[in-house]
């Protein structure tokens, strides 16, 4: 049995155990802290940096996502440098790939464009990088377009710890990384792909998309996905 | 009650903002009655002119006559503020900047045409290399952001600034 600790979240005692994370702790206790790319029932990366939380004792900040609670422990959810960082993480996101939102399959149905709006960016400060990235059409149903990838990885870890397939990687380093699929091949000539699409309804911009939809209309069902990851076990 | 001096600007942009700007039905006529209206699309103002305490720019900053305009528009004006998604954002009109802008233009105006080829240059601003936000070319003092922006922001916007109040837009708005 994983041993009952305390930790304190925005002052509040919560009851924690062992082992979990300082964002699961949060959400059980009914406290909110914004995700991108954290997606339950598979494992947590720390890729989009928006759980940022500030332990007090610890001078940089952490995602909450990855860190594991330890007794004692002291957090802030939200203050106004927490605000200010999630909303640069934000920013960063909008200038390093071409995201127009106004053109986009998901518009309206965009966790992106929701968060940005709910962190209240209005404007992107840092000047946009303007990449020539490729559209990957030759799938019969679905569609990827790195233009609106964030690389929040949710596809590649759906695919392999639910799905168990594992078509999706990352490749490269840095500003150059991108998804892949089976060792950088197009889409349609992944021979381990099964085509059931969970990594389209877990990509939470117009990144993975189905095909045939035009602006505004691709809504994800990323319910089944964690209904699916929770009946499996495993990671909570 | 002195009228407060008002801009209007059309860039890179299709008017959807400043058609979103006349939607605002029955709050325009409040709004007309405190206004001029100085320069802009609606008006027949050929010049920028100078001492305007308001300017709304829709559209994205693409040739050297909209850089040449906004900072005109800078020197002149109290208050600058970025109208929708192409003037915050760089939007529609900067999906052409991961390709070089005169490979665009033949693409267009010569591979693609059977009659009258040739890149237009008489008459029409030469582009810059990127369509980029006004943002990155001129201090903006507000963003409404929207593809278009809602009617009801636009007229909230204009009375809260009509009314001496600096808005506070955060979450109101979103891109797109």
């Amino acid at each position: 049995m994983p041993e009952n600790i305390s930790i304190r979240i925005d002052g509040e005692y919560v009851p924690a155990q062992e082992g979990q994370t300082i964002l699961e702790v949060a959400r059980a206790g009914g406290k909110y802290i914004p995700t991108l790319c954290y997606l339950a029932g598979t494992s947590s990366v720390g890729a989009c940096r928006l759980c940022i939380v500030e332990v007090s004792g610890v001078g940089r900040l952490l995602p909450a996502c990855t860190t594991p609670v330890q007794d004692g422990m002291s957090v802030t959810t939200n203050s106004e440098k927490l605000k200010q960082y999630r909303k640069i993480a934000v920013e960063f996101l909008f200038s390093e790939r071409n995201h127009v939102c106004a053109v986009c399959v998901s518009n309206n149905h965009c966790e992106l464009q929701a968060m940005a709006q709910k962190l209240g960016v209005t404007s992107v400060r840092y000047p946009y990088a303007y990449p020539k990235l490729g559209v990957d059409v030759s799938h019969p149903r679905y569609v990827l377009d790195h233009n609106r990838c964030i690389l929040c990885t949710r596809c590649v870890r759906v695919c392999t710890e639910v799905e168990g397939a594992h078509v999706w990687d990352v490749s490269s380093r840095g500003i150059r990384s991108m998804i892949i699929c089976d060792m950088n091949r197009p889409w349609a000539q992944a021979s381990s792909c099964t085509n059931c699409g969970k990594c389209v309804q877990v990509c939470p911009t117009g990144a993975l998309a189905e095909k045939g939809f035009a602006v505004d209309e691709m809504v994800k069902k990323d319910h089944n996905m964690t209904r699916l990851a929770a009946r499996r076990g495993g990671h909570s | 009650m002195k009228k407060v001096r008002l801009a209007t600007v059309w860039l890179d942009g299709c008017s959807g903002c400043h058609m979103s700007l006349l939607d605002i039905d029955e709050a325009i006529l409040a709004i007309a009655k405190r206004v001029d209206v100085v320069y802009g699309p609606l008006v027949d103002a050929q010049e920028f002119p100078k001492a305007v305490d308001v300017t709304l720019i829709e559209g994205a900053v693409s040739s050297q006559d909209d850089l040449e305009k906004v900072h005109t528009i800078r020197r002149w004006s109290k208050l600058v503020v970025a109208l929708g998604d192409c003037a915050v954002t760089g939007n529609v009109p900067s999906m052409r900047n991961s390709h070089p802008a005169r490979k665009m233009l033949e693409c267009i105006y010569v591979d693609r045409v059977q009659a009258n080829r040739g890149v237009p240059a008489d008459g029409v601003p030469a582009l810059l290399r990127h369509a980029v936000p006004v943002h990155e070319v001129i201090k903006v003092d507000l963003h409404i952001p929207g593809c278009p922006p809602a009617p009801a922001s636009i007229a909230w916007v204009l009375g809260e600034l009509l009314d001496g109040r600096m808005p506070e837009l955060a979450s109101k708005v979103k891109f797109g």
